[in-house]
């Protein structure tokens, strides 16, 4: 057992070069790449911390806009539902106008249809009770309604007051035009001739009438002159009826309460 | 029968020798260099390596550790020379599972050799760390009478180094050889599966002290003068 000093030396030597080949082709090689692998990983676990922080600050984002989105969208709501509320109460409020409207309306319609009614009700009344007054007049007293309208129109002017004279008077001093004498039916020339000679004794002068026939009066006469004017015919003769017969008591009106009434 | 490789000599020219176990040892460098070459070829950083990569990235990784766990602290600096130490002496060791092999670590010119690099190692280490004069200076550390224990302490364990590596595996080959002759039938193949377990063994055991004497020539305390002068230079 002895030492071969050349092999020591020579196995020295070849360590030193297997220690520098090993680094060279081993060692070096492999830590660069576990350097470059742990720097990739560290980049790597660099970039997932950058992309999770950002996400936490999308999600938080995400979060406060949900948030602002929901507050607006109740407060839109709520201002909705005011506006639905307001344009409910305006619709109501127009609903009602329109209903108490119309019901004004109708109760208008039906007070002129009442009134028209009962308007050709006393015509109706007036034109039996002429036929029925001219009838007995005829069939008892002989003689013509007309005539008698007439002489009932003459006695009038005879029995006019002194202060329902000034009228007359005054109208027939102010204008000189003719006076119009207007009548139911056609009159006679002795008829005109008392009418033109009362009133000659009423006004001092013979006056300058003129005659004209009007169905409208029934069986009456008339005078106009210059504003003025004095008749006697049968419906002045059913109203003075009317004023002075007794009120009959009132009937119940077929017209619905117009009291208000919800309309939903 | 020889107990040693170095009696096997294949060619001589004076004081120049070409033996058996400088022939063993130019094999294994070829081995392990034509395997580290062969293996880093195509090393890629990415995530999923190669197989040969992996086993090549768990073993320096592993050395890297093992220098790092004994204290010290920038591993890669010394993994040329502690790396190597451990890998040649294993793949030494481990060959003796082939036939008609003999391990160059049963070789005590081999294993002095060895020894001696070590023993430049630690100085070199310890001088390019902090310098000629505070190196020179750890001998008479804590006094200048310590200084001859010291030096018989550097020289002590540099035989010690070799001695136990060349005993070991030389006294586990001459086993083996004598069993061999005596029953070769089981008694061999035990001895030999003992041998593989002492050889990883002692190449962990030389590589580890190697480190550990780096590790505490490095790590002695700096005087205060020489480290004003490293951090100015």
């Amino acid at each position: 057992m002895q030492i071969n000093w050349f092999t020591v030396i020579a196995q020295l030597f070849n360590f030193a070069l297997l220690a520098w080949l090993m680094k060279r082709f081993l060692y070096a090689p492999i830590l660069a790449a576990m350097d470059q692998r742990e720097q990739q990983i560290t980049a790597q676990l660099t970039a997932a911390k950058t992309q999770q922080d950002q996400a936490h600050a999308a999600h938080d984002e995400l979060t406060r806009k949900t948030a602002a989105f929901d507050a607006q969208k109740q407060a839109l709501l709520t201002a909705a539902e005011a506006d639905a509320e307001t344009q409910r109460q305006k619709l109501l409020a127009a609903g009602r106008q329109e209903a108490d409207d119309q019901r004004a309306k109708q109760l208008k319609a039906l007070q002129e249809s009442q009134a028209t009614q009962q308007a050709d009700t006393a015509r109706q009344t007036r034109q039996t009770v002429f036929a029925l007054a001219k009838k007995a007049l005829a069939d008892l007293a002989s003689a013509s309604l007309e005539a008698q309208a007439v002489a009932v129109f003459v006695q009038r002017l005879q029995q006019l007051s002194r202060a329902d004279r000034q009228p007359l008077l005054a109208a027939f001093q102010a204008d000189k035009k003719p006076m119009q004498v207007q009548s139911a039916f056609a009159l006679t020339d002795e008829q005109r001739a008392a009418i033109g000679t009362t009133l000659g004794g009423l006004l001092g002068a013979a006056p300058n009438l003129v005659f004209t026939t009007s169905p409208a009066l029934i069986s009456g006469i008339s005078l106009n002159a210059n504003g003025f004017r004095l008749a006697w015919d049968v419906a002045d003769y059913l109203v003075a009826l009317e004023k002075a017969a007794p009120v009959p008591a009132p009937t119940p009106s077929p017209v619905p309460n117009p009291e208000p009434h919800a309309v939903e | 029968m020889h107990l040693s490789s170095d009696e096997v000599i294949f060619w001589q020219a004076g004081f120049v020798t070409i033996n058996l176990t400088l022939v063993t040892t130019w094999g294994i460098m070829l081995v392990m260099v034509g395997a580290a070459a062969w293996g880093t070829r195509r090393l890629t950083p990415g995530l999923h390596p190669a197989r040969w990569q992996c086993a090549l990235e768990i073993i320096v990784s592993g050395i890297n550790g093992q220098i790092e766990q004994v204290g010290l602290p920038q591993p890669a600096k010394y993994i040329g020379f502690i790396g190597t130490l451990f890998l040649f002496i294993a793949i030494a060791n481990v060959g003796i599972v082939l036939p008609a092999y003999e391990p160059p670590t049963g070789s005590l010119s081999t294993t002095v050799a060895l020894a001696l690099a070590v023993f430049l190692a630690v100085p070199a280490f310890s001088i390019s760390q902090m310098g000629l004069r505070h190196y020179l200076k750890t001998y008479v550390q804590p006094t200048f009478i310590m200084l001859p224990f010291n030096l018989i302490g550097e020289v002590t364990r540099t035989l010690a180094l070799a001695v136990r590596l060349f005993g070991n595996i030389m006294s586990g080959g001459l086993i083996v050889a004598i069993l061999l002759s005596i029953t070769p039938l089981f008694f061999p193949v035990l001895m030999n599966l003992l041998g593989l377990l002492t050889g990883i063994v002692q190449a962990y055991i030389f590589s580890i002290l190697a480190t550990v004497y780096i590790a505490a020539a490095v790590a002695k305390p700096i005087p205060k003068a020489a480290e004003a002068t490293a951090q100015s230079a």
